[in-house]
């Protein structure tokens, strides 16, 4: 009988873990302790404390709500406006932990170690586990996320704590840069995730909205722009769609 | 005193708003459909509301971004993402030269 060549096999659920930890190693692991950098960065540069970046990459660990949730903080909005915000932009997780959930289960570990490895799920570790786990032994699946996803856990807060050194240490010019960071990676994030009409039509709805809603209330504007510009483009795509 | 702890007060708020979604996509996995028309929506949602932030934050940014011109902002935002085009979504390169054309766009102004 010929082996299966995309079945995979650590052999032991530590070894999986291991295993998850070495191959977070690589492009995903840059790309995303580089935009930390730049979140640690930002964080300095809004005069906030090294212990509230390496706090906040601890507890929430969702790049993009990190990012709103310190410009919306420098602005001076209140705790409601940062809750919604935050929420919203965080809402993705739910679906994403969904369809996780089915492609990790498998070892006999209680229910609450998947409630506490939830907290490290992220678009990258995600989408590794997604290709990765479903070749794997069923026992071998969290473990080998947990790894994977733990250890970029780990770097990026080791990158959030470089970033604000970085950010007082190198050149005024650098330290924009670093800043620059945030809006770049997101928008080439974005940018490769263009194929499903909706998504599109909201990017370009939102990236339009946002600064005249800005100017008008610093606050509420990224609330509002979130909630009117997405339901507008849901709206119009379910219209297209049922129209073809 | 409150200008170091009202900070942690906010990023609590701001975990606890995170981790809502994780908890709650792992007791709803395998009863609800991931693939719904409400899931749609929230994914619209947050897409509209992550490109206002990175619009707002390219165009009228605060901090030490607002120094700079908003022409070498833009300039740089488009390269980048000619960058990560010709690159086939290249995302190290095309973070790399959109950051670094910021930088040398707004350095070569102090020397011209």
């Amino acid at each position: 009988m010929t082996k299966d060549m995309n079945q995979r096999d650590f052999g032991t659920a530590p070894a999986a873990l291991r295993g998850g930890a070495r191959e977070s190693f690589g492009v995903p692991m840059m790309v995303l302790c580089g935009s930390y950098l730049g979140f640690g960065a930002l964080v300095r540069e809004s005069d906030l404390a090294v212990w509230h970046g390496l706090f906040s990459t601890l507890t929430a660990w969702a790049l993009p709500g990190q990012v709103a949730l310190v410009e919306l903080y420098s602005v001076g909005a209140p705790l409601l406006v940062i809750a919604s915000a935050v929420a919203l932009t965080n809402a993705r997780l739910l679906p994403m932990a969904m369809t996780l959930m089915p492609t990790i289960r498998g070892a006999n570990a209680p229910r609450w170690v998947y409630y506490v490895t939830a907290h490290v799920i992220a678009v990258t570790g995600w989408a590794a586990a997604m290709r990765v786990c479903p070749t794997l032994p069923s026992e071998q699946r969290l473990a080998y996320f947990a790894g994977f996803s733990g250890t970029l856990w780990c770097g990026t807060m080791i990158a959030t704590a470089i970033g604000f050194a970085l950010a007082d240490a190198v050149p005024a010019y650098v330290t924009l840069g670093l800043v620059f960071l945030n809006p770049i990676y997101f928008m080439l994030v974005f940018a490769s995730d263009l194929r499903q009409r909706s998504r599109m039509l909201a990017l370009v709805f939102g990236a339009v909205a946002g600064p005249p809603l800005y100017l008008w209330s610093p606050d509420w504007s990224l609330v509002v722009a979130g909630l009117t510009a997405g339901t507008l483009a849901f709206v119009l795509s379910s219209k297209y769609k049922a129209r073809s | 005193m409150s200008e170091f702890w009202l900070p942690f007060a906010a990023m609590m708020v701001g975990a606890g708003a995170t981790y809502v979604w994780r908890a709650l996509g792992v007791a709803l996995s395998g009863r609800v459909n991931p693939d719904s028309r409400a899931f749609e929506w929230i994914a619209c949602v947050a897409y509209a509301l992550l490109a206002a932030l990175i619009a707002r934050m390219i165009i009228f940014p605060i901090g030490p971004l607002a120094e700079t011109y908003l022409a070498d902002r833009l300039g740089a935002a488009v390269g980048a993402l000619a960058i990560f085009f010709l690159t086939r979504n290249n995302l190290l390169a095309g973070v790399s030269v959109g950051t670094a054309a910021l930088v040398a766009l707004t350095w070569g102004r102090t020397i011209f």
